[in-house]
Parts: structure tokens; sequence; C-alpha cells
């Protein structure tokens, strides 16, 4: 979004290194993801781009032997930095996964899990009340408002990753993260996520990693492309795939390799 | 002898397996296409040689005895003995020809003794001409017979299927043979003393039935008040339950430690270290709940002013309870580390911290195989012998306070069986009652846990 003609910047990443162990996974990525954007990132597989994603909420914490240097700026606050509360920060930065995870619990658990742990709603109706938005955007509502107390693992697959998308805001973050949500899908449940990540941008800025050139196409506004963990180039979408700078862009988006 | 005959039918095997090997060689030197590998034309050979020296050894085993003994009694059959006082003289005269006799030597007895000795030598040696005999034969039709185009790996499979089958055959007819036998024990039992008496008696006494005589007749209302079985079950239920108590936080807490917080380098050596505790014979933490925790439990209750027996409930129970540690922290270890990351992933993802995520969503996605694993605990803990024979003391008290002495159904089963027993015997019977009842107990507890463990897995595969 801009304002006033001028882009906003979300999350400013400078000179992001990954290691995992000794293997450098991540080489001096700087990045800057526009507000109430989608932004795709694109590259073969093992590239690191679902390296970096996982850096902005800094989910590699769960990994022992990764370890991520460099600065990333969200709302000009260094999330690698000592004081970052990683509990805070992970409410703010939501995350949806490659497969649909739901918790073995019942719809409404799954999606008031969020807001009970971070104690956002002071009652039984207020909780309601959320369950029922965060499915309405999630454009599930319609489908589950009847089961809400049946368990999560009993929808499709596309349910499923809705129902983790209505999970993830549930705690109304600012940035979502998305790796590869369609890539266990068929094609109806992906474009009716694919709609719904079109509807999220509004209040929320979207990050999308894909291994489909075509979705990232349809989906996104700016687009970076990683190859061998490094960030090859990023712009509009436009540009990188009608007229990319890079000779290795200009392959990969054309299919000659990957 | 039978040794040395038995070790060379072994060489004779081994001789016509590479006999076997070695024609199935010539064949294939003459181009011939073999219809199986050479090893299995040798295995066949070494199968025909097993056989018939393996049905001889059994006819011989089971009729030899028989018929020598009817060769001997032969002499006698004319001379106006009883059966009893013919099967005396006939182990009599076995026993002197063992030279084990120390009776008076009478010359019928000194005359069946060599007779004896002669039969049992001829039966010997004809044993052995017929089972070489048998092999040879066998083996060298066998021999003959075997071709390019003979079948010899498929006799082969079937024999090893057939040893493979008899293997697990033995298995479970050794389960059947000793669930009948508590069962037809147990209602001998049921004959004697009513069913009612027994499930609902609040007096177990069963040294009231060590005074009886065994040559007076059987008076069912003797036994009245001997054989009541409550205060045993409560109590087993009641070590059990202070095991339980001591087992089931301590073994889940050191399983979530183990599974979510622990290193891998501390896992590593720590997981071992608890399994150890699994490794200790039973009756090691028996005399170290006797010797150790009973008198120190009393020494503590004596200082605080209560009266504790030096054999409790509780020192059982609970060293019982560290006993099963490690069944539930290695079981739910395990089941909680099969919880998928990607449920852990969703949760931190969110915000949750490590214990919300392990409250909130892998203790409640684990929780049927934790209760598979408390149930195996409860298992053990009720089948549980030794720690209670040395640490809670043999009188079948109906108490709910641990720190008496109470007693369990595999100790009173001990209690029972120590000394001499008479076959027939109510108080030998009450032993397979007991058996029974905690056999039925273990059972259902085991199908409940494995049943639960199951639809588990199912689960997440």
């Amino acid at each position: 979004m801009r304002k006033n003609g001028v882009k906003v910047i979300k999350i400013k990443a400078k000179d992001v290194d990954v290691f995992y162990g000794k293997k450098q996974a991540l080489f001096n990525i700087s990045l800057d993801i526009e507000e109430n954007q989608v932004t795709a990132l694109i590259g073969p597989s093992g590239c690191g781009k679902s390296t970096f994603l996982r850096c902005l909420n800094r989910m590699n914490d769960v990994i022992d032997i990764c370890s991520v240097k460099g600065e990333i700026l969200i709302n000009d606050f260094n999330i690698n930095d000592k004081s970052c509360d990683v509990v805070r920060l992970r409410e703010k930065i939501g995350m949806v996964f490659q497969k649909p995870n739901p918790f073995p619990k019942t719809l409404y658990e799954n999606v008031s899990y969020g807001p009970t742990i971070h104690g956002m709603a002071q009652s039984k109706q207020e909780m309601d009340e959320i369950v029922e938005t965060s499915l309405k955007k999630a454009a599930l509502w319609e489908e589950v408002k009847d089961r809400l107390h049946e368990p999560g693992t009993g929808l499709s697959g596309g349910q499923q990753q809705r129902l983790c998308i209505a999970r993830a805001i549930s705690v109304r973050p600012e940035v979502i993260l998305m790796d590869e949500p369609c890539s266990a899908l068929d094609p109806i449940a992906t474009a009716q996520i694919e709609e719904l990540i079109d509807e999220l941008k509004k209040e929320h800025t979207i990050i999308i990693v894909t291994h489909s050139m075509a979705q990232a196409a349809r989906v996104s506004q700016n687009t970076g492309f990683f190859h061998l963990g490094q960030l090859i180039e990023h712009g509009s979408t436009d540009k990188i795939f009608k007229n990319p700078d890079n000779k290795k862009t200009q392959d990969y988006i054309t299919g000659r390799f990957g | 002898m039978n040794l040395i005959l038995f070790t060379f039918i072994v060489l004779l095997g081994f001789t016509s397996y590479y006999f076997g090997r070695k024609k199935a060689y010539t064949i294939q030197s003459t181009k011939k296409r073999l219809s199986a590998l050479p090893q299995f034309y040798g295995y066949y050979l070494a199968i025909w040689c097993a056989i018939p020296a393996f049905i001889i050894f059994s006819l011989w085993a089971i009729f030899e005895p028989t018929i020598v003994k009817l060769l001997i009694l032969s002499d006698y059959s004319n001379q106006g003995y009883l059966d009893d006082e013919l099967n005396l003289l006939y182990e009599k005269s076995k026993a002197l020809s063992r030279g084990q006799f120390t009776g008076e030597i009478t010359p019928f007895i000194e005359a069946s003794a060599e007779k004896y000795l002669s039969l049992r030598s001829i039966a010997q040696s004809s044993k052995v001409v017929i089972v070489l005999s048998a092999i040879i034969a066998s083996v060298a039709y066998a021999y003959k017979r075997i071709s390019s185009n003979s079948r010899t790996r498929e006799p082969v499979e079937k024999f090893l299927n057939a040893v493979l089958f008899t293997a697990s055959l033995a298995a479970i007819l050794t389960t059947v043979g000793i669930v009948f036998s508590l069962i037809f024990q147990t209602i001998d039992f049921f004959k004697v003393i009513p069913l009612f008496d027994f499930v609902f008696g609040t007096h177990w006494y069963p040294a009231k039935a060590f005074v009886r005589d065994s040559s007076e007749a059987l008076d069912p209302t003797m036994y009245s008040d001997t054989f009541g079985a409550v205060p045993i079950f409560a109590g087993t239920f009641f070590i059990a339950f202070i095991a339980m108590c001591v087992a089931i936080p301590i073994g889940l807490m050191s399983g979530i430690y183990l599974a979510e917080y622990a290193s891998t380098k501390v896992r590593q050596y720590a997981k071992p270290l608890i399994e150890i505790l699994a490794g200790i014979p039973t009756v090691v933490y028996g005399f170290f709940a006797a010797l150790t925790v009973g008198p120190f439990l009393k020494e503590l209750g004596t200082s605080m002013g209560l009266e504790v027996s030096a054999e409790s409930a509780l020192a059982a129970g609970g060293v019982m309870g560290i006993m099963i540690i490690p069944f539930i922290s290695s079981l739910s270890d395990d089941v909680i580390t099969s919880v998928p990351q990607s449920l852990r992933d969703g949760s931190y993802a969110i915000g949750a911290t490590k214990s919300e995520t392990i409250k909130r969503v892998i203790f409640p996605a684990a929780l049927p195989g934790i209760v598979g694993s408390i149930l195996l605990g409860v298992s053990r803990a009720i089948g549980e012998t030794m720690i209670v024979v040395m640490a809670s003391g043999l009188a079948a008290n109906l108490t709910l306070n641990p720190l008496e002495s109470t007693s369990t159904i595999t100790a009173q089963i001990v209690v029972i069986l120590i000394g001499d027993q008479a076959f027939g015997d109510p108080k030998t019977q009450a032993a397979f009652a007991l058996g029974m009842s905690l056999f039925l107990v273990t059972l259902c507890l085991n199908i409940v846990a494995l049943r639960v463990v199951k639809k588990y897995r199912e689960k997440y595969e």
C-alpha cells in the first residue's frame, strides 16, 4: 500500500545470514517487505526461501543447530535483538504451514487456542465473536458453523488449511507468513485459498513461499527470487515476471532450470 | 549312549547335506540346469536324514518303557499279585538295577533287575541299529531320486514352514494348557468353597486350612471364613494404587522432560540410565523395600508420633512405584516424541510457550498412548510379587491405612504354596483361584491398554 504514493515498509531484512551447524543456508539477504501487500518468495527447492520465512517469526529458534545473524526490523524493531519477546513477536506474525496442521481438538478449540493463550477474550461471548470473525475471514464459517465442536482433523484438506488460516488470524497478526500453503491441496481448494489471500492483504501483510510461479504471478504484488541461499533479484511481480534484470531469474521464470 | 548316537546323527545330517550338494554340482557340471540352488539339494537330503531319526526316537521314548515293563511283569502274571504290588515290584527292580535299592533284596527282585538290565541293553542296541539303518536307507533313497529337475526347494521351504509353525504352536499350546489347568483347579475349588464366600468374604486366613489332616474327610463347613478374598483384593489394588501414585507423576514428568526439554546429549545418557531401573531384579527392590525403606518409614513415623509397621503397604507400594517409573517414562517419552512436529510448530507459531504447547497440544494428543502406558504399569503393579512378600507382610488385613501391613493376591499365592502341598486340597486350589482372578484382571488391563495404544497409532499413520 502506498501512503501518498510512498511505499510503506513493514519488514526490513539487513544482511541476514543463516547457518545450520557449520553449513551456511542463507547469504547476506537484504529485502524490504511492503505493508498490506503480498510478497511471494520463489526459487528452486533448497534455495533457502522457507528458511528466510522462518527467520521472520524466529521459528528457527526451535531448531537447535540453526543460528541467524543480521538484522530483521519489523516496525523498526530488530527481532533478532535480545530484548525481543518471541511470544509477543509470534502473536504479531502469524504463520501457515505447508501441510495443514490443525490440532487434534474441535474446530472451536483450534481457533480459540491463540486468543486463549494470549488472554484476548474476557468472556465466553467475546471468544465466540473472535472465533466467528476469524472463521468468516478465513471463508470457512458458512461451511462449519453447525459443527464447531467436531474435531478439526475431520475436515477436508482445503478446509483444514483454511482452519489453520483462521487460527493464525484469530490473534489479529500484522503479518502472515505462508509456507507453500497450497502444495498439499487440489486446484479448487488452491483457488479458494488464493482468493482468501487477496482478501486478507487488506488487513495483513502477507509473505508467501511458493513453488508455483503461476501462483506467485496470480497472488503477489512483489516477488523475491532465491537461488542457492542468495536473493538473486526482487521487485514488483510484474517486473520480475516480464522483464527480470538477472539472467538466472529469467531462466527460472521461463522454466529453463529449477 | 544317547548323546553319542545323537552326535552321530547330526554328523550324518551334515554328511548328507554335503553329498546332496555335491550331487547337485555334479549335475551342474554336465551343463544341465538345476531346478534349485545346489544347497537346497543338500538341505533336502539333511531333512531326509532328520525326519526318520526324529520319528524313531519319539516312538522309542513313548513305547520302550511300557514294553519293557510288560515283558518283566509277564513273569509274575500268574502268581496272583495285585496291580499295585506289581508296580512296586517293577519300581524295586528298576532301582536295584541302578544300584539305588536299599531294602531287602529277594531273588525275585534280583532276577527282575537282571532281566530289566538285559532288556534295556537290547532295546538300546536295537534302537541304534534301527535308527542308523533307517537314516541310511532314507538318505540313500532320496539321494538316488534327486536329479536335475526334481523338486527340492519346495519340500525344504515346506519343512521350514512346519518347523516355525511347531515353534509358535508350542508357545500357544503352553498358554492354553496353563489357562486350562487354572480353570479346572479353580472350578474344583469353587465346588468346596462357594463363589460368593470367595468374592465377598472379608476373612482371608488360609493358615486355618493347614491344620486339616489329609486323611480326614473334606468338610466344607470348616472352611467358612477362611477364603474370603476381599482383604487381599483390596490390598492388591491398594498397593497398586500407592505404586501408581509414585510412578505416574515421576514417570510422566521425566517422560515429558526427556521428550521435550532434554537436549539430545542429555537424552542420550538419561534415557538408558532410567531404563536401567527396569533391569533391576524385583527381588533386589524387595530387600531394598524391606531393609531400607520400611525401617526408615518406621523411624520417621515414630519420630512424628505415628505408629508405623515395619512392613507397611507404603514401603512396598512406594518401592514398587519406583520400579514402574521406567515403564511409564520410557513409553510416554516414545508417545510424546511421536506427536508430529507440525503440531508443535503450529502452536509455537501462534506465540505459545513451550509449557503451553505441551499442556494444551502435545499432552492431549499423546493422551491415549500415555493412558496405555499407565495401564501397562498398573498391570505390572498388580502382578508384582517379590516386593510385597518381602516388604508388606503376609497377613491379609483389610485396611486402608498405608502405614499398616497388608497383603496382595500374588503374596498370598506364595504363602499358600510354600512348603508341602497336596493336590486336590482346597488350600492348594485356593492358589489356583487366586491365580485365575489375577490372570483375568491383568488380561483385561492388557487388552484395554493395547486397544488404547493401537487406536492412538492409527490416528497418526
